[in-house]
Formats: structure tokens, C-alpha cells, sequence
């Protein structure tokens, strides 16, 4: 029978430097994607590595074998650590419990902010890899597949994910309890940081359409404008946009606010009042804390945004307990199908027996009636082959239906020894003899 | 019979109340949906009602305080029932339900004489007077529950405190939008109602304008109102200002309604006791 194991270390359980080099062994000498020819105990093989993860999920036959066989691999990949200090990094989880894991690493309840989506996207495109590569059959297929439906089911059955816990998610959330929607509105982007970036790619998803970039450097200012299809304004001129604008994003390196009191205060009658939302994030401060009391404007730094993320986290955790709820009904489920994997080795060996036999008399009874017309042959074809089908329909549903339960390996082997079939499941050896004890019990 | 539909009418009301009160607070659409049918079932009960008692006094029934205060506590749920259906601002029902229930418990406890039959209601100019004008209240009142709940998010918003209506209340822009809207429907019914008043006046009492408190007020409430709008149209006024007006304005509807009724002798306590 196949198991599935995962072995890994996350950023709970290994420190920065483990992960990278683990990470950077992978990627640079050799991928292990291409080593499982020659792990000759594990069969399907799919291997995920994030900032915050390094992770093997592997099926084999024989457990012991092939978690030696992993274990000599990560420590080559090390550069041969102590066992010890390896046992102390690295996980291992087996059957249902690796399931689970695979199910909450994908709906992001093990990542280091809960609900963020980037690691889905990180495993499949780690699947594709695997694909490419042709390490992973048919466990490792459907379970992957099952993966990203139990993550889109977690998404949109619990508001794990709708709960801003990046600033520039917080802050898109906030201009939309301002704004409604934000389609017809103009933002300035003060600055070309990396932050900018990160809020203007939020802005853009939302759909913001008009944006404009001031920045010192007129260079990256342009660099940002193209990516962004915005348009570029002299740091001079800001303070004429704030006619315009409804949203302004600000983070420079200013020593010195940007935006003072008076300055906004000015524009509002030009602007008829129209809300404006500020938000700073640039430490120093960037705007005039004070504009906050002017009515219809808007000012957020960056500390209460924190406050928002961390109010949000919260909201969170609770929503993460009916996550887990979900994945370990989940996992229940895709267990219960591949224990039916169990029983189909010996469908399978069943069929080709009497598929043989069928060929074999068949041939014989050919060559001594040499005289039969070829639609006498056909319908003596046919007529084999619907007595095999009918007599093998029972046992085949019989078995498929025992594969749900726990007994399956008992009918299994059963089956094999009531007709004397040689292609069993167990190749590790002894799950024949372990079935003759237990039908010797039944007896 | 008009009495027993009276009370299924105010209960209806109670319970939709209580449905829009948990939809404040759980975001459950079919709450939603079964406290709309239920204020629904209650305007129809409301207008049998309502009818039946107009038809008995044989003018519309809005002559006596309670009557008149019941009568707004129908323009108003229908209204808002119309609103929802064109606007869908859901959470605007948890505001102005309750709105409703006051209103009918209080008209309850008003006093509620019949005054004698007299022709002088019996005119069309009165049911357009006092139609327009209970619809144009009745908008305000919307516009008054937007003003709340507005003032409510931008509190959120600017002290960066988040209270747990945080995420049920809409946008600001969205409850400025509806105040807007009240405003200008309801000051142009309000204007026919009260020019129709005054022309009404002049005609049974030789003077439009006769110095009586209630018209006093009620030219007050329009001055108010007529300010927000040009304001609003002019400078552009909007979102906490506004919000306030409109809750100030609400406030002068209801002394000019009921305040001027009860304490104020005048003219129109000649017919509205």
C-alpha cells in the first residue's frame, strides 16, 4: 500500500540560515526533482520551497526505506549537519496527517501571516515544476489537485483571506470605506519607493485608473509611470495637483513634511469639499498630522495602519479555526479514497488473469476448428468475453466496495490467493503471509 | 376593525425592527429579506387601516396628532421600502425601522379626539398638501438616518477606531449620496406642500400667511433645508456639514409636527388637536 510522507522544515521550526541554504542547494546544485531515478524507494516525488518553507512530499511502499533514502538527501543538501541538529529542523508527517498538512500549507493557515495568498500560487507553480519534470502519478496528482480546491473552498467560505494584513491592502481598504468604489478616481503616488509600488499594484487591482507619480528623481519617477500607465508631475507642482487628486500615497525620504496645514486647507473650496485621502507612510512623516482635522480629508501614517493590521489579525484567528474545520474534513476524504487505491492492484491482476485465460483457450479452440467463418469467430469472441465480464462483475464490486473499510487488505489478499494471482500489492514483502494469518483468524 | 389592523400593523413593525437590529449586527441576507416582506405586510395592513378610517371620517384621517403621527409612520416605512428596492442600502433599515416603531408607539399615547366633520377638509388641496408634505418628511427622515450613519463611519474613520459597525455601515460617499438624494426630492415636495398650504389658507381664511406658530416653523424648517441645497449645489457641501443639517433639519420637522401641535395654540389647532 502507498503511503504519502511529508518531510520539511518551515519557519517555525528552522531558523532563516537552514532554509537558505537547504533552498539554495535545491535550486543551484542539484534540483531534487531530477535525483528521484535514483531514490529507488520513493515513487512520486513533488518538492516546494518559499521564503518561509522547504518541503519534500513524496508516496513510496516502504516507509523506512525511503525516509532514509530522503533523509540522506536533505543531509547531503546541508552540507552534513549533526542528525541531531537535522532532526530538530525537519518534520515528518505520514498518511492523513500529511494530507492535513499539504491542505493547510495550500489555504495558508501555516504561513507566517495566516491568509495570504501568495503561497498557493507558490505550490502550484511548484506542481507545474513536478509536472514538467514527471515525478508525480496519480496520488500526488489528485492530491495536489484537491489542494487548490480545498484553499478556493477555504477562501470563500470563511473571510480568512478579506482581512487587510499588509499596509497597502489596509490602506486600499480604508479609501474604499471613503470612496465606495474607486474607479473614477485620481491617485498621486509621492515617491517611486518600493511601498509606492507595492500600493500602486493594489490601487491598479481595485481599479484606479489615473495615476500620477512625483518623485525628485525624475528617472524613476518615469520607470514607475510606465509600469503603473500614470503620469509623471514636478515635485514642485504637487501642491497644484490637490485639486485633482482624491487619494495621495506618499513615502519619501523627506527630512521635512511635504505637505503642510495650510496648504490643504486652501484647496478644499477649490476642490468643493470633494473627500481627499492621505496616506503616509514615510517615517519621517511625510504630511502634517494636523490636516487630519480638516473636514472631508482623510489622514492615515503608518503606525495606524499597523493598527488596523493588527486589529485585523484577530479577526483572523477566529476565522482560521473554521478553515481548519474544513481541511480536516478534507483530508478525511481524500484518505478514504486512496485507501480504495489499495484494492485496485488485484482488480487490476484479477482481469488480466481471466483476460489471459480468455486469449489463451480462445486461441486453442481456434486452431482446432480451423473451418469457422470470421463472424463465427467475432461472435465467440464476443461470447468469451461477456461470460469473463459477468463473472468477474461481483468480486470486482465486492472489493470495491470493502476498500472503504479497514479490513480491505484481509479481501484483498484473499482474492489474490483464491485466484492464485502473483501481481500483489505487496512488494515490500509481506502483506501476502500477513494476509494468510488473517484469513487463517477467519477461518 | 380599522383598530385591530392598527395593532398587526404596529407589530409587523416591531418585528421587522427587531430583523433589521440583527442585520445590523449579523450580515445574513435572508434576515434581510424576511424583515422586508414583514415591514411589507405591515404598510399593507397600515393602509387598510388608515383608509377605512378616512373613509369613516371622510377626509384623511391626519387630524388629530395620533392620527397624524401614525400616518408619517406609514409614509415613512413605505418609503423606505421603495428606497431599498431602488438604492439597496440594506443596513439603511436598521436605522429607520426603529424610527418607525417610535413613531407608531407614540402615536398611541397621543391624544386622539374626533373633531366634527367639516368641509373645509374635504378639498383636494388638502389631501395634496398634506401628501406632499408627509412624503417630503418622510424623505427627510431618510435623509436623517443617512446623517446618523454617516456622522457614525466618519467618526470610525477619522478618531481610527474601530467599532464593530465599522464593516456593516457603507461607504461615506454612498450615505452622502442617499442624504443628497433625500434632499432633493423631498425639498421640492416639501416646497408644493407648503405653497399649496399657504394658498389653501388665503383662500378659507382671506390670508396666506397668518402668523400662526406652526407656519412659522415650518418656514423655519424650509429656510434650513433650502439652505443645505444651495449650499450643496453652489460651494459644494457635503459629508459632515451636511450630515449635521440634515439631522437639524429632521429635528425642526418633528417640533414643527408634533411640538407645535401639542403646545402651541394656533391656527391649525382649529383642526389638528
Amino acid at each position: 500500500m502507498s503511503s504519502i510522507i511529508v518531510v520539511g522544515m518551515n519557519h517555525k521550526t528552522a531558523p532563516v540560515e537552514v532554509r537558505e541554504q537547504l533552498a539554495l542547494a535545491c535550486r543551484e546544485h542539484v534540483n531534487p526533482l531530477r535525483l528521484l531515478p535514483h531514490l529507488d524507494h520513493v515513487d512520486e516525488l513533488y518538492y516546494l520551497s518559499t521564503c518561509n518553507r522547504v518541503e519534500f512530499l513524496f508516496t513510496c511502499q516502504c516507509r523506512d526505506e525511503a525516509l532514509r533514502e530522503v533523509g540522506f538527501l536533505l543531509n547531503k543538501h546541508l552540507g552534513n549537519p549533526s542528525t541531531a541538529d537535522l532532526a530538530s529542523y525537519v518534520y515528518t508527517h505520514e498518511g492523513l496527517e500529511a494530507v492535513v498538512h499539504l491542505f493547510r500549507v495550500a489555504s495558508s493557515l501555516d504561513s507566517m501571516v495566516v491568509g495570504e495568498p501568495q503561497i498557493l500560487g507558490q505550490i502550484k507553480s511548484a506542481y507545474r515544476e513536478a509536472t514538467e519534470c514527471r515525478t508525480v502519478g496519480v496520488i500526488l496528482n489528485r492530491l495536489l489537485h484537491k489542494a487548490f480546491s480545498v484553499a478556493k473552498r477555504v477562501r470563500s467560505e470563511t473571510s480568512i483571506g478579506s482581512h487587510a494584513v499588509s499596509i497597502s491592502y489596509a490602506a486600499v481598504e480604508l479609501a474604499r470605506k471613503i470612496f465606495g468604489t474607486l474607479e473614477e478616481k485620481r491617485v498621486l503616488l509621492v515617491g517611486a519607493g518600493e511601498m509606492v509600488e507595492l500600493a500602486a499594484e493594489h490601487f491598479l487591482s481595485h481599479g484606479v485608473r489615473h495615476m500620477t507619480v512625483a518623485n525628485r528623481t525624475l528617472e524613476r519617477a518615469i520607470d514607475l509611470a510606465r509600469q503603473f500607465k500614470a503620469n509623471t508631475v514636478s515635485f514642485e507642482h504637487i501642491l497644484d495637483t490637490l485639486k485633482n487628486v482624491d487619494i495621495v500615497l506618499s513615502s519619501t525620504g523627506s527630512p521635512e513634511p511635504i505637505l503642510r496645514y495650510q496648504d490643504v486647507r486652501s484647496r478644499m473650496r477649490e476642490r468643493r469639499n470633494r473627500p481627499i485621502f492621505f496616506i503616509d507612510i514615510a517615517v519621517p512623516r511625510d504630511v502634517d498630522p494636523r490636516i487630519n482635522q480638516i473636514d472631508n480629508v482623510y489622514l492615515y501614517d503608518i503606525d495606524d495602519l499597523q493598527g488596523i493590521i493588527d486589529l485585523n489579525r484577530d479577526q483572523r484567528k477566529k476565522e482560521a479555526e473554521r478553515a481548519e474545520h474544513i481541511v480536516a474534513e478534507e483530508a478525511l476524504k481524500f484518505v478514504t479514497w486512496l485507501h480504495t487505491l489499495d484494492v485496485v492492484p488485484t482488480i487490476v491482476a484479477l482481469k488480466n488473469k481471466a483476460e489471459a485465460i480468455r486469449l489463451g483457450e480462445l486461441r486453442r479452440t481456434f486452431s482446432q476448428l480451423p473451418h469457422l467463418t470470421d463472424r463465427d469467430r467475432e461472435s465467440l469472441e464476443l461470447l468469451t468475453r461477456s461470460i469473463v465480464k459477468k463473472l468477474l462483475h461481483d468480486p470486482i464490486v465486492f472489493l470495491k466496495k470493502k476498500a472503504e473499510r479497514e479490513s480491505r487488505q484481509t479481501f484483498a489478499d484473499f482474492t489474490q490467493q483464491l485466484f492464485n494471482l502473483e501481481d500483489g500489492t505487496g512488494i515490500c514483502g509481506s502483506s501476502l503471509t500477513e494476509g494468510q494469518v488473517d484469513v487463517k483468524r477467519i477461518k | 376593525m380599522e383598530s385591530v389592523f392598527l395593532v398587526i400593523a404596529t407589530l409587523c413593525y416591531c418585528l421587522g425592527t427587531v430583523g433589521y437590529l440583527i442585520y445590523l449586527v449579523r450580515d445574513w441576507t435572508p434576515v434581510h429579506r424576511t424583515s422586508w416582506w414583514i415591514l411589507f405586510i405591515g404598510v399593507i395592513f397600515h393602509g387598510i387601516s388608515f383608509a377605512l378610517r378616512s373613509f369613516q371620517e371622510e377626509h384623511l384621517a391626519v387630524t388629530s396628532s395620533a392620527e397624524a403621527l401614525s400616518f408619517f409612520a406609514l409614509v415613512l416605512v413605505s418609503t423606505y421600502l421603495i428606497v431599498q428596492v431602488r438604492l439597496q442600502l440594506r443596513i439603511l433599515g436598521s436605522f429607520v425601522s426603529p424610527l418607525a416603531v417610535i413613531f407608531m408607539l407614540a402615536s398611541t399615547l397621543l391624544p386622539s379626539h374626533i373633531i366634527p366633520k367639516s368641509g373645509i377638509f374635504q378639498s383636494g388641496w388638502v389631501v395634496l398638501h398634506v401628501s406632499t408634505l408627509f412624503l417630503a418628511n418622510a424623505l427627510f427622515a431618510l435623509a436623517f438616518s443617512a446623517g446618523v450613519m454617516y456622522l457614525l463611519q466618519e467618526r470610525h474613520i477619522k478618531h481610527k477606531s474601530f467599532g464593530y459597525l465599522y464593516n456593516r455601515l457603507p461607504s461615506l460617499d454612498r450615505l452622502d449620496t442617499i442624504n443628497y438624494f433625500c434632499l432633493i426630492i423631498g425639498f421640492p415636495l416639501m416646497t408644493v406642500g407648503l405653497v399649496v398650504g399657504f394658498a389653501y389658507a388665503g383662500n378659507i381664511w382671506r390670508s396666506p400667511w397668518n402668523w400662526d406658530p406652526k407656519e412659522i416653523f415650518a418656514l423655519i424648517t424650509w429656510i434650513i433645508y433650502a439652505i443645505l441645497l444651495h449650499e450643496r449645489l453652489t460651494v459644494g457641501w457635503r459629508g459632515r456639514r451636511a450630515a449635521w443639517m440634515a439631522i437639524f433639519g429632521f429635528s425642526l420637522v418633528l417640533v414643527t409636527f408634533l411640538g407645535v401641535n401639542l403646545f402651541l395654540k394656533g391656527h391649525h389647532t382649529v383642526f389638528v388637536r
